[in-house]
């Protein structure tokens, strides 16, 4: 392997075989205090990247993200192959091991640490990346639809094309012609004019020995040659044969199989537990307590769940033992009118005088909208396998970010990070959720106590009922029109502050703003779940906007038109989705068409909702989705994320709906957590509209514009608001108004 | 002792009768492509074949199985060739997690011999059992119906997905 320089930001070498090493460092900054619960390290904020080159001219992408379903991989390797001017077919990728050099923790502080030298021409690159990883790290690793803007475009670009100098670069030197002449296209170099070709391993050890440029060329869009189109994804093969290696499906020689039952209540603990019984059931190794959970410990994982059930277990009582969710929102109710009362919030956004806006109107509208918990409900439930042996953990997880666990770990088994080994998996779903580690700390506890390898297998009434939630949340807002229709004021008040911190806004020009926020905190965990703050606040401002184009007697759409002159990224994808879903033709009675517009995660989307009403049953027919995410590389893959973010903003709006019931979870399964199946999935169109803005993410801006649009759509097809997710609590039964009543 | 055919072999099974046929499968056989969702029937991602017929392992007592014939995902393709239906799975780029998609699969194959040309009611009624948190439904459809066309194309890495 080449060697590493603190100092440099790209560093070259050649690695063992004669091969072409070129990595890149990207510092990305400070974390923020909340960060502390979801990374443990801050080596996890390293993205690295390489490109290597084998002597038979095969080149491989080592990729810092993790596989859980958004095809980022083919992604990454995409971008890098393109600047480097290499064949498709010749490019692999591996993802990144947690454990060795190319996601180092002392690679890593010493950049963290500051004895990075960063040189000046990369200054604006690094401060934009500062920015973006700073914003996405708060959330997790692989997250944030971060892996194509941040890692793509300053990590794998520039390692690409600084592979690419070096290649010409040697091959200038060697053929004695300008650097300039020659072309680097299909992992090959060639020299027009001497009639010279080789292939790239013909150069790359010599290339290894130049120091790389700091500032490397990228590419212009117009020269791009694989960035932009949909080539297929290589995990695909995999997952339709059922090799696809699962953390599930890992093997370990002398495993054994945990089934756990944590308190159900958060926060409790064991107080006492009787496991004679389930001692006596067939194939049971061993049953382990742990501070709020009981594992069994059993030959199949049959075996363990059945005689969990044999546990007696008496859990502590803890304050929150009778509360609900009722309870829970008459307290968000209550904090947030007594914030409101007693002026101590703190601002999003002051704009203006909002105060005198609202005494000036001609009239002031009120809502308050109310979203509940939500789980991720991932296909795959939690699962780890460890093995503890001589001092040393092993653990097999499907993880957003391998770092953290592999600390997390060695900080529950007090042991030397670096005798800790995480097997990283493809996941089966992750969504925000398999950024916690609190899986794999129990699978490797458990794997101590049990003195053998476990494999932990979380049932799904566990998974349901002890994720780290989407908070439920309420939001107050009153806004200020003037006698002719004109918003001059708007006022919202929420609790429950995550990422990203800009997700209440709203990008209408609107005079006097006050969006501000206070505590109202809850004993239910809090976790990222697929577009985070951005799930809530899309629902309730873009809900809350339509409101205020009724009460201004104008048309949602063009209401939000003429507060969005100046914008034309906003407008062109607000006009895009309106177009297409045939915004202005008549619509039949009891069918109903909604629209959203959301900026987040650098991406803007606008979605067209239309549904129907028939015997009080909502169906959602069609949904439109428009998209400026300034470029999108894999305009395929972007599709795809279009229609999953929308699935599951779908599945969430219509259904999704965690309760809590004395203390804990009533939810357990699909069928009292349920979620958009294929008879009930819409038909969704994506339009991509490539500008010039810079690139956005892809895996979550489609899910939150769908709760408002479908809301919206709801309104016109039935007269009812709805204010307060899911959909599937109302009753729809009882009245289907005619269209002249709502137009 | 319970006698279990699966994918063409025949297997003594010194297990519970009582224990789900997932289990046996990934357990005992180490047949991965099989997986547990949900336990209840709820998700399809268990979804085998027994004599032809799609059903949720992850409730069938293998005792049920006995003497049956039972097809996973690694008993689809046939001298490594994939089924029609995979392929058109990799054509459409269908899979995103892939978690659910051995259940999808099965589910369809199923789907596709009893009924060849499924309508959109048929492929809502028949795929409605399998979840797919990562809500690719549009192209699961698309897929069943090019297979059931015939019009699959042949994956190739090097080129450029022709849809969407």
């Amino acid at each position: 392997m080449g060697k590493w320089t603190r100092r440099g930001l790209i560093t070259a070498g050649v690695v063992a075989g004669g091969g072409l090493a070129v990595g890149v460092f990207l510092r990305p900054g400070h974390r923020a205090p909340e960060l502390a619960k979801l990374v443990s390290s801050p080596g996890e904020h390293l993205v690295n990247v390489w490109v290597k080159i084998a002597p038979d001219n095969q080149i491989t992408a080592i990729v810092p993200h993790s596989e859980m379903g958004q095809g980022a991989q083919t992604v990454l390797a995409q971008m890098l192959a393109d600047e480097m001017g290499a064949r498709w077919q010749d490019v692999s990728f591996v993802e990144a091991p947690a454990e060795d050099e190319y996601a180092n923790w002392a690679m890593g502080k010493g950049f963290i640490l500051g004895d990075a030298n960063i040189p000046k021409a990369l200054v604006p690159t690094v401060d934009g990346l500062f920015l973006q990883v700073t914003k996405a790290m708060h959330l997790q690793i692989t997250g944030g639809s971060a892996s194509i803007r941040t890692t793509g475009v300053y990590g794998m670009r520039v390692a690409g094309a600084a592979a690419r100098e070096n290649l010409i670069a040697a091959a200038a030197d060697a053929w004695g012609v300008p650097a300039g002449e020659i072309v680097a296209q299909n992992s090959e170099l060639t020299h027009a004019a001497s009639k010279q070709r080789a292939e790239f391993a013909t150069f790359a050890e010599a290339a290894g020995a130049i120091a790389p440029s700091r500032t490397p060329q990228l590419k212009q869009p117009a020269e791009f040659t694989l960035m932009g189109r949909s080539l297929p994804r290589h995990d695909i093969p995999a997952k339709v044969d059922g090799t696809a290696q699962f953390s599930m499906d890992a093997q370990v020689p002398g495993m054994k199989y945990a089934a756990i039952q944590a308190a159900p209540v958060f926060g409790a603990q064991v107080a006492s537990v009787d496991s004679a019984a389930a001692e006596k059931v067939s194939g049971v190794h061993k049953v382990v307590q742990l501070d709020n959970a009981v594992a069994v410990v059993a030959d199949g994982y049959w075996s363990a769940s059945q005689a969990l059930r044999q546990v007696k277990v008496e859990w502590t009582e803890t304050a929150q033992d009778s509360i609900n969710s009722e309870q829970l929102f008459a307290q968000f109710d209550r904090d947030m009118s007594q914030a409101r009362a007693n002026g101590q919030s703190d601002s999003d956004l002051q704009q203006g005088d909002i105060d005198s806006a609202m005494s000036d109107a001609a009239q002031v509208i009120e809502a308050t909208y109310r979203v509940p918990f939500l789980a991720h409900a991932c296909m795959e439930p939690m699962n780890a396998t460890a093995r503890i042996d001589g001092g040393r953990c092993e653990v097999w997880v499907g993880s957003q970010n391998p770092l953290g666990f592999r600390h997390d770990v060695a900080a529950a088994l007090e042991l030397d990070v670096q005798q800790v080994t995480v097997h990283q998996h493809t996941m089966g779903g992750g969504f925000g959720r398999r950024a916690n580690s609190d899986v794999v700390v129990q699978a490797a506890l458990i794997a101590r106590e049990a003195e053998v390898p476990v494999k932990l297998i979380w049932s799904r009434e566990e998974d349901v009922r002890h994720d780290h939630y989407r908070p439920a949340v309420a939001s107050h807002f009153k806004a200020a029109l003037t006698a002719d229709g004109d918003v001059i004021g708007w006022d919202n008040i929420y609790h429950e502050k995550h990422e990203p911190v800009e997700a209440p806004t709203i990008p209408y020009a609107v005079s006097h703003q006050h969006i501000h926020y206070t505590d109202s905190p809850t004993h239910v965990p809090f976790g990222p779940w697929r577009s985070v703050d951005h799930s809530q606040h899309g629902f309730f401002t873009e809900a809350f906007f339509d409101e205020v184009a009724e009460a201004a007697d104008k048309d949602p759409y063009q209401l939000r038109r003429q507060l969005l002159a100046g914008k034309p990224r906003h407008l062109k994808v607000l006009d895009t989705a309106a177009e297409n879903a045939g915004w202005g033709q008549p619509v039949p009675a009891g069918h109903g068409r909604g629209i959203s517009l959301q900026e987040s995660f650098g991406s803007l989307v606008a979605q067209v909702v239309d549904v129907s009403v028939s015997d009080g049953q909502i169906k959602v027919d069609r949904v439109v989705c428009a998209v400026d995410a300034g470029f999108a590389v894999s305009p395929d893959g972007f599709v795809a994320q279009m229609e999953s973010g929308s699935i599951y903003g779908l599945s969430a709006a219509l259904y999704g709906d965690v309760q809590i019931e004395q203390g804990a979870v009533k939810q357990g399964n699909f069928h009292d957590y349920p979620v958009v199946r294929m008879a009930e999935a819409p038909v969704i169109e994506t339009h991509i509209i490539n500008s010039d803005a810079p690139w956005g993410g892809a895996g979550e801006p489609g899910t939150p514009g769908i709760a408002p649009a479908l809301a919206n759509a709801v309104y016109q097809a039935t007269g009812t608001r709805v204010r307060q997710l899911p959909l599937s609590n109302y009753d729809f039964s009882y009245k289907i108004v005619e269209p002249e009543e709502v137009i | 002792m319970i006698t279990l055919r699966v994918n063409g072999t025949t297997h003594q099974l010194d297990v519970d009768p009582s224990m789900p046929l997932l289990w046996a499968i990934r357990e005992n056989l180490q047949l991965n492509g099989t997986k547990f969702g949900c336990g209840m029937a709820q998700c399809g991602a268990c979804t085998v074949h027994l004599n032809g017929t799609a059903i949720r392992s992850c409730v069938t007592p293998v005792a049920a199985a006995a003497g049956g014939e039972v097809t996973t995902i690694e008993g689809l393709s046939t001298d490594g060739e994939l089924h029609v239906v995979q392929q058109a799975w990799i054509a459409e780029q269908v899979p995103q997690c892939g978690y659910c998609q051995s259940g999808q699969i099965m589910s369809a194959v199923a789907l596709l011999a009893d009924n060849p040309a499924p309508d959109d009611a048929a492929i809502d009624q028949a795929m409605s059992g399998n979840i797919c948190r990562c809500g690719m439904y549009g192209r699961i459809r698309k897929a069943i119906k090019s297979a059931a066309a015939g019009s699959v194309q042949m994956y190739d890495p090097s080129e450029e997905v022709q849809h969407g």
